[in-house]
């Protein structure tokens, strides 16, 4: 697999802990030219980098299928765990469960997360894991070649042109149904809300949700197919304009009261809605549900922030775990010693 | 009629209904020979069912020390209808039926070679036990109070033992006692001098303990710093992680009370080894336990944690397969399901615990195990040993003891690095490569995990001769494993016997005791107990040595002589006749008569 070029442009912009765009970058990919996933690979790079995430500090995981080798062209510098098909939720939760220090990214696709994962994904959702989840969604199997998946709406045609006969799973509905505390949906074609959608997802503390709609270019980016590049312009509707405002209390002063709704993130970062006549109460679940489904009813995909929560304990809260990730106790810290041992076998004479 | 006469060597059998309460009573009284000094062996024989099916508790006392089942019951102590003839009839001649009086026996009990010991346990609860909720219970309560004057033994010791229980709930202390003065007064009073049995005070035991081995795994999971179990419940592996939860919470807190642990009851199996594989990944030490049928559900990721040499330790306390089995009966039957868990070429690292001793000493060195080698480690209990208590020798903690993390780099030893690094580089030549935590260093160390086809640098390659080089090179791990892991114990009775007995696990106790009839009969057998897998040398060697090896394990199929055959089958001197299966496998544990007498009977039968 070739890699990138090592050569840096001097004047490439730096974020502030130093590192260039290219930090973040990955190896080439090898998905199908024009395949959504790539552009979403990209956002995850350009979020990062505006973050100023540490790279080795993100932990990056996935499943099986073309959305999850995605992580090998992002993040280089970080540890990445290609797991097994829908397993990707367990292997990311015993992650965190043992180092509640680092950034966790998990990357599904449909198929991965909807129908073998599903069980997987419920239950980090329920359980609140502090990560970002994010599925590249195009309602079809790509490497074996354009199946449906269980994301794909009643009646859209496969490649084959045979109409889907089950109704689909919406995973944001489950999601927030689930209680996750961070629910989006994005558009791979729309680069300029899907990147401050991830930002905000990763600053989420717990569950975070971004269903992105990506176009399989290869096998369902036909006229008929709901998940075609076409179909999810023609179709797609906002919730609101926003922005995505990290912790920089000199901005976070600036913004304006009024129409706007602003969700405080929990390391002090800011969601900044710009509400227009389609918004809604984005902390209420009832309010998300009921927008997903009016749009659904109106044949429309509403992308966008659907809901956010931040006032959820996460796993490790809900445990309560110690502060110190696991992985760094000593023995001395984890062993009770033999006097302690003594004392149980007395109890057992 | 010759009544059935021992001091400290007999069996009693107890049938009762399941959820009656029956269990902790029959538990004391096991307990109460225990604080006799008595080598005790109680095992519990219960269906799959919460209430109202029958159940037994049979207690085997062997002032000799031999603990597994013997055969037959020389007492029965009968408080079931429904299995009341079985009981009866399955009683040994000169033996003892003890029952509830308070209905009279039919007509057809009318065996002239036991003694009948009738008690009106039910009247007499009814009459002196004024709570309704506790008479049922203290039913129970009552007949062991009879066995103690039965029996004749030291009745302060079943009141210590009450007042010990209920030192929190001194109320319940009370009724309970008295029920055993109940039980006790009325069996001195009617039955003086009627039994030949006797439970004497003995110096035999002297600090032992008495214990649970699922107990002694979690302890061992305690003190080996386990800090992430992912599991999901299931019967005879539940309670593991539940004692080791319990454990951490008393007793791994930080100075605000947080926990030093993390257990998370997943959604099913699959997802349960997930969260142990996640965590090993990321550096904790991270454990499940399941038994045969999460096996089967965890093969895919047995699979992965194998082939991308993730650390991670299995516990299956093991039950009557195939399917669903008999799920609260004891086998050993998958012992070729761990071995060779998930498909393509695996191997896995097995141990086999005889005690709770060996679960709490295995159970913290399969972390060892598993770190330094980067791969799987299965600890293989089963239900009789799981769930049942047994008298073994007190643990032992070596405060000097580290852990053994394995080949580690961290952040120092990344920027000392000369050369390049690749996770999957043989650099000592041993099979087991350097790893790293992720979020370690800023610029080194990371590398891609994945369990499809990968170089030394982690790199996904389809190129033929990498993908040889990588297994290979996990076989000669498996080569570094046999230096690792646990000899077998092996025992020379007699340095010309030309044969030999392997066994391993819970069949130790039923066939060292077997071995000793046979030698009293002037058959000699040489012993080997397998305690782990890959096969030392030394286990080759054993059935080299020998005209023939008899196998004696708990299943159908003779699984773990299939393994042997097919780990060594090729070598000199070890041939696939030479081993002789003595299989048992109704999900009883087995007993020493049966397991002599196969032996007696293959061998007049000519087997090779």
């Amino acid at each position: 697999m070739s890699r990138r070029p090592v050569f840096r442009h001097p004047n490439l912009p730096k974020n502030d802990l130093g590192y260039t765009r290219r930090d973040y970058e990955g190896l080439d990919s090898t998905l199908c030219a024009g395949c959504g996933h790539d552009s979403i690979s990209n956002a995850i790079i350009r979020a990062c980098f505006e973050l100023s995430l540490p790279p080795h500090r993100v932990a990056k995981l996935s499943g099986i299928g073309c959305s999850s080798k995605t992580p090998a062209y992002f993040l280089g510098k970080s540890h990445g765990f290609n797991s097994v098909h829908g397993r990707m939720p367990s292997i990311a939760t015993g992650a965190n469960m043992a180092n509640r220090d680092l950034i966790y990214i998990g990357v599904s696709g449909d198929g991965d997360t909807a129908s073998i994962g599903m069980g997987q994904f419920i239950h980090a959702a329920r359980r609140n894991i502090n990560m970002t989840y994010i599925v590249m969604n195009n309602g079809c199997y790509g490497l074996t070649k354009g199946q449906d998946s269980a994301t794909a709406d009643r009646g859209s045609a496969s490649r084959k042109g045979l109409p889907n006969p089950f109704e689909a799973i919406d995973l944001c509905e489950s999601a927030v149904q689930l209680g996750a505390g961070f629910v989006a949906r994005g558009f791979s074609g729309d680069k300029a809300q899907l990147v401050p959608l991830i930002k905000a997802a990763i600053r989420h503390k717990g569950f975070s949700l971004v269903d992105v709609i990506s176009p399989c270019v290869t096998f369902n980016n036909t006229p008929s197919s709901t998940k075609s590049y076409h179909w999810v312009r023609d179709h797609m509707e906002a919730t609101a304009t926003f922005d995505f405002i990290p912790m920089r209390p000199e901005i976070t002063t600036e913004y304006e009261e009024g129409d706007d709704q602003s969700v405080a993130m929990h390391d002090g970062g800011l969601i900044h809605l710009h509400k227009s006549d389609n918004s809604f109460e984005v902390t209420s679940r009832r309010a998300a549900i009921d927008a997903l489904e009016h749009y659904r009813e109106k044949g429309q995909i509403l992308t966008g922030i659907l809901h956010v929560n931040e006032a959820l304990k996460d796993t490790h809260e809900i445990m309560e775990t110690t502060k110190v990730p696991l992985n760094s106790l000593t023995a001395k810290e984890l062993c009770p010693g033999n006097d302690t041992l003594q004392g149980i076998m007395a109890g057992y004479r | 009629m010759n009544k059935l006469t021992s001091v400290n060597d007999f069996v009693v059998r107890f049938a009762n209904i399941n959820g009656s309460g029956s269990a902790s009573a029959n538990n004391l009284f096991a307990k109460a020979v225990f604080r006799l000094g008595v080598p005790v062996s109680p095992k519990n024989i219960f269906p799959s069912n919460i209430q109202g099916l029958p159940t037994w508790y049979e207690v085997r006392i062997n002032e000799q020390g031999f603990l597994g089942r013997r055969g037959g019951y020389d007492f029965v102590v009968a408080v079931n209808g429904q299995t009341l003839k079985q009981d009866y009839d399955h009683l040994r001649p000169g033996g003892y039926f003890f029952y509830d009086d308070t209905r009279s026996l039919p007509e057809e009990f009318n065996r002239r070679d036991i003694t009948v010991i009738p008690m009106p346990l039910t009247g007499l609860a009814n009459r002196e036990i004024e709570n309704p909720k506790l008479r049922s219970l203290l039913k129970n309560i009552i007949y062991v109070g009879a066995l103690a004057a039965l029996f004749d033994m030291d009745f302060s010791v079943f009141t210590d033992s009450i007042t010990k229980q209920f030192s929190k709930k001194p109320k319940l202390a009370a009724p309970n006692i008295k029920a055993l003065e109940l039980g006790y007064n009325y069996a001195s009073t009617h039955f003086d001098g009627i039994c030949g049995l006797c439970v004497a005070r003995s110096d035999k035991l002297t600090d032992h303990i008495l214990m649970d081995g699922n107990t002694a795994t979690a302890l061992g999971a305690v003190y080996g710093g386990a800090t992430v179990a992912g599991w999901y419940p299931i019967t005879p592996s539940t309670s593991v992680v539940e004692s080791f939860d319990r454990l951490t919470r008393r007793m791994r807190l930080d100075e605000e009370g947080n926990r030093r642990a993390a257990v998370i009851q997943a959604e099913d199996e699959l997802a349960a080894l997930g969260i142990a594989v996640g965590a090993g990944w990321n550096g904790a030490r991270a454990f499940t336990a399941t038994s045969g049928p999460g096996v089967s559900l965890m093969n895919e990721l047995l699979g992965l944690a194998y082939f991308t040499e993730i650390p991670v330790v299995l516990v299956d306390v093991q039950r009557t397969g195939p399917s669903t089995g008999m799920p609260t009966r004891t086998q050993q039957s998958d012992i070729l399901s761990c071995a060779y868990a998930s498909h393509g070429d695996t191997k896995h690292v097995l141990l086999f615990p005889q005690d709770p001793k060996e679960c709490f000493e295995m159970g913290a060195l399969s972390f060892d195990l598993a770190e330094s080698l980067q791969t799987p480690v299965m600890l293989v209990s089963d239900l009789d040993l799981g769930m049942n208590d047994h008298v073994c020798e007190p643990f032992e903690w070596d405060d000097a003891r580290s852990y053994q993390r394995g080949k580690v780099l961290d952040e120092a030893q990344l920027d000392a690095l000369d050369r390049d690094w690749g996770r999957y580089l043989d650099s000592d030549g041993d099979g087991v490569c350097y790893r790293t935590y992720p979020g370690t260093h800023p610029e080194k160390g990371a590398y891609f995990t994945r369990g499809s086809s990968h170089d030394e640098y982690a790199a996904y390659t389809e190129d033929n001769a990498a993908y040889k080089r990588c297994m290979e090179r996990l076989e000669r791990k498996w080569e570094t494993a046999k230096t690792m892991v646990p000899e077998p114990d092996i025992s020379i009775n007699d340095e010309g016997a030309g044969s030999g007995m392997i066994f391993y696990g819970t069949t130790a106790h039923a066939a060292t005791e077997a071995v000793a009839l046979l030698e009293s009969r002037g058959t000699p057998l040489n012993t080997m107990r397998i305690t782990s897998f890959p096969f030392a040398d030394s286990v080759a060697e054993f059935i080299r040595c020998h005209d023939r090896v008899f196998v004696a394990e708990q299943n159908r199929d003779g699984q773990m002589r299939t393994l042997l055959i097919n780990e060594l089958g090729g070598r000199p001197g070890i041939s696939p006749d030479k081993l002789i299966s003595i299989a048992h496998m109704d999900g009883t544990p087995p007993d020493a008569v049966s397991i002599c007498d196969a032996v007696t009977q293959k061998m007049k039968g000519g087997a090779a």
